[in-house]
């Protein structure tokens, strides 16, 4: 397998950022963890949204991933790490199959508006849960890898160094995914679905397997949410955090995989200064940084890199 | 199509510099300044459904007290300036979000604003995902207003961990409590909660104390409309038809106001009366929309509950000289928080105008005993961890020329009478027949 060169810069990034972690203060690592695993869900989004596909229920995987996470350490008693995240991967690919059957035939609203569904009635089904604690949700158990156990105060930094080598793969495998013929496919869908039919191609069935793939993408980063935050509640699963998801894929562009990510540590950086510094109406800040986005690059962040914005000026 | 594909190898080198230069300014700039000041983190509701009943009055709370503290206003014990006579700084945070943001920012309290200690925290899941957090990273944590009887089941040995405000059971033992004083011969119960949490486990209390204090009487009713729903229409025409003598609510907040009025319109509450457990948060906003004579409470000895002492009086005075009204319970209770924090800061044993460690704050906490605003607290439960205190009902009464609500027959219930002891869980406990209970 030889690497391109995009993919050894991510790469190169990824150990940066990880070896950045060990002298960063401890609040930021966390904040980076929490980005990256919220990231692995705007990929999914945007995975989909290069197909055309705008989803308002990814919350749905985000959440599937977590619980899965939580009651796997709860009631079977596993604390490994890799176990637990595969077990919440699992979870959610068995039910994006069998939801992917009814999915794949909408487009536009009408799947915008399905995904929205789904993911609340697992909402509703988890507030009348009493035994998951309804919505004050429950304490996700610490976890172990491999057999080591991280000493107290440091699983934050661990768990740092493993999200973002788990971000970094994942991060070349999309990239790799989006030159594939089949990633070309479902930009061709979005272009003139018809045109790939008559190529003798299957949209549908391009679009399942996309979309089982954004599932198990969107519910790793579930699964690392559960284990950092500690806590898993039915909010994961509400329509505003899928949102939220939305808004950060966006504010990123869908040109290339790494916009999720920047975006999600941009969102986040600037929520948590924006909750600082005006506690009363740090969500109009939000607002206005989506406005000027969506005003002055409309095909999102990325596109200062790819100098785009500064042709379209001239 | 050429031109893109040039850039695109360009622009990850780009990104690279960007994200360090990020990383780098972030952790450069952002060393909070050791200025000898005490400071405190509040993270209450100033967004959302619970920022007007609760967040905005507990928010005011804090600002009106500790503005008294700097200015050493308050009466004995707690005449001395600031907290252990260093200045108390407030960094104000927005608890809306869910339980994963709040994580997040609680460690950005601790670790990037360098707080000496956090109070706040409504909503009981927040409660239960900030408890091992603040546990890890051993860091002061007084929880105000959250209710959840999970808080210390969970967090089985606490250190750092408090909590000034009650288990949510208690308020339901106290309802039913004061039912059986005053409704002795009531048949038939109806029931209206959220469907949530908080209203699941409110009624779940709520029921078995009845079972043990009115055994005659019967559960005819139970709705669980979803929370924030607003329209109450069909709720209340299931519960009319039902004919109930008694109908207990844990609604709050707008949902609570909502189905006030709307109750009352259709005359449902002339027929019935109802007990609310938060009822007391809009006593100053009902004015004849709510029958007299409806039972309402407020979550302990707060707001128009609380005692008349000179503490109490202080704080009613200078809070209504600030926002022209008076305080409701979760003000009281936010003040509460931070006089305990006082009390445990400044009997740490270390000299004036210094601030103790965490450590030594939880050490002076555990077990205390100190005067608030709602009386005498005694942190008797939870290993010392948690406050222990009686609870009052009462019936509400407008005063039409006056045009203020106030409460009538209020019976308060010793903290004793209605609080589980350690070691059981408040469901075991109302079960057994709420053993070793020493009631007035």
């Amino acid at each position: 397998m030889r690497l391109s060169k995009t993919e050894l810069i991510l790469l190169g990034v990824a150990v940066l950022l990880a070896a950045g972690g060990f002298i960063a203060p401890q609040w930021l690592v966390f904040l980076l963890t929490m980005a990256l695993a919220k990231a692995m869900v705007v990929q999914g989004v945007v995975m989909q949204m290069r197909a055309g596909l705008v989803t308002f229920g990814q919350g749905l995987f985000f959440c599937v991933g977590g619980y899965a996470v939580g009651m796997s350490g709860h009631f079977l008693d596993i604390t490994d790490l890799a176990v637990l995240l595969l077990i919440g991967v699992g979870a959610a690919v068995l039910l994006a199959m069998l939801l992917g059957l009814l999915m794949t035939r909408y487009r536009e609203i009408f799947f915008a508006m399905l995904s929205l569904a789904f993911s609340m009635i697992l909402y509703g089904v988890l507030v009348k849960s009493s035994a998951l604690g309804s919505t004050d949700g429950f304490n996700v158990k610490a976890w172990t890898l491999f057999g080591w156990t991280p000493a107290s105060g440091q699983a934050p930094l661990a768990l740092f160094v493993i999200i973002v080598a788990c971000s970094a793969l994942l991060a070349v495998l999309l990239h790799r995914y989006s030159r594939s013929s089949a990633g070309m496919m479902c930009e061709a869908i979005r272009e003139n679905e018809v045109r790939v039919e008559y190529l003798g191609q299957s949209p549908r069935w391009v679009l399942y397997m996309n979309y089982v793939a954004a599932a198990a993408v969107s519910a790793l980063g579930g699964g690392f949410m559960a284990l950092s935050a500690g806590h898993i509640d039915p909010e994961m699963a509400y329509w505003i955090t899928s949102g939220e998801f939305v808004f950060i894929a966006l504010l990123g562009g869908t040109a290339h995989v790494a916009a999720p990510f920047i975006a999600a540590i941009l969102f986040a950086v600037v929520r948590t200064y924006a909750i600082e510094l005006v506690p009363h109406s740090w969500q109009m800040i939000l607002g206005f940084t989506l406005l000027a986005i969506i005003v002055f690059l409309p095909k999102g962040l990325w596109s200062l890199f790819t100098g785009q914005a500064r042709r379209a000026k001239a | 199509m050429n031109n893109s594909k040039k850039s695109m190898l360009k622009h990850p080198l780009a990104f690279a510099i960007t994200a360090a230069g990020l990383a780098l300014s972030l952790s450069a700039g952002v060393q909070a300044a050791e200025n000898g000041k005490f400071r405190i983190g509040i993270v209450t509701f100033l967004s959302g459904p619970a920022a007007g009943p609760f967040g905005e009055p507990s928010a005011n709370a804090a600002k009106v007290l500790v503005e008294g503290l700097n200015k050493g206003q308050l009466p004995a014990p707690y005449d001395k300036l600031g907290i252990n006579g260093a200045e108390i700084e407030v960094v104000i945070i927005d608890e809306a979000g869910g339980a994963a943001k709040q994580v997040e920012e609680f460690r950005n309290l601790v670790q990037r604003q360098k707080v000496d200690a956090v109070v706040g925290y409504i909503s009981s899941g927040d409660c239960l995902a900030i408890a091992p957090v603040a546990e890890e990273l051993g860091a002061m944590t007084v929880f105000y207003d959250c209710g959840t009887s999970q808080l210390f089941k969970e967090d089985k040995t606490p250190q750092y961990v408090f909590r000034t405000s009650l288990d949510a059971a208690v308020d339901n033992i106290g309802a039913a409590r004061y039912l059986a004083k005053v409704r002795p011969d009531a048949q038939k119960v109806a029931g209206i909660q959220q469907n949530y949490a908080w209203g699941q486990d409110s009624w779940n209390d709520f029921t078995h104390s009845m079972e043990q204090l009115m055994p005659k009487a019967k559960v005819v009713e139970s709705q669980m409309p979803k929370v924030f729903q607003g329209q109450y229409g069909a709720e209340i025409s299931a519960i009319s038809v039902k004919r109930p003598d008694i109908i207990h609510s844990s609604f709050w907040g707008g949902d609570m106001e909502a189905l006030v009025l709307q109750a009352n319109a259709r005359g449902l509450l002339e027929d019935a009366t109802a007990v609310l457990t938060c009822g007391e948060s809009a006593i100053d906003r009902y004015k004849d929309q709510a029958p007299n004579g409806m039972i309402i409470g407020g979550r302990g000895p707060f707001g128009a509950f609380a005692p008349d002492n000179e503490l109490n009086r202080w704080f009613k005075d200078k809070y209504v000289a600030a926002y022209k009204t008076a305080p409701t319970y979760p003000a009281s209770k936010m003040a509460q928080a931070i006089l305990g924090l006082k009390h445990a800061a400044e009997n740490a044993k270390v000299e004036s105008g210094k601030i103790p460690a965490p450590l030594e704050i939880a050490k002076a906490f555990k077990g205390a005993t100190f005067e608030s605003v709602s009386g005498t607290v005694q942190m008797a439960r939870a290993e010392g961890h948690q406050a222990m205190q009686g609870i009052a009902y009462g019936e509400y009464n407008y005063d039409p020329a006056s045009k203020k609500g106030s409460v009538q027959n209020v019976i308060a219930f010793a903290g004793e009478c209605v609080t589980p002891p350690d070691g059981t869980t408040a469901l075991e406990w109302i079960k057994a027949g709420f053993p070793g209970a020493q009631c007035n």
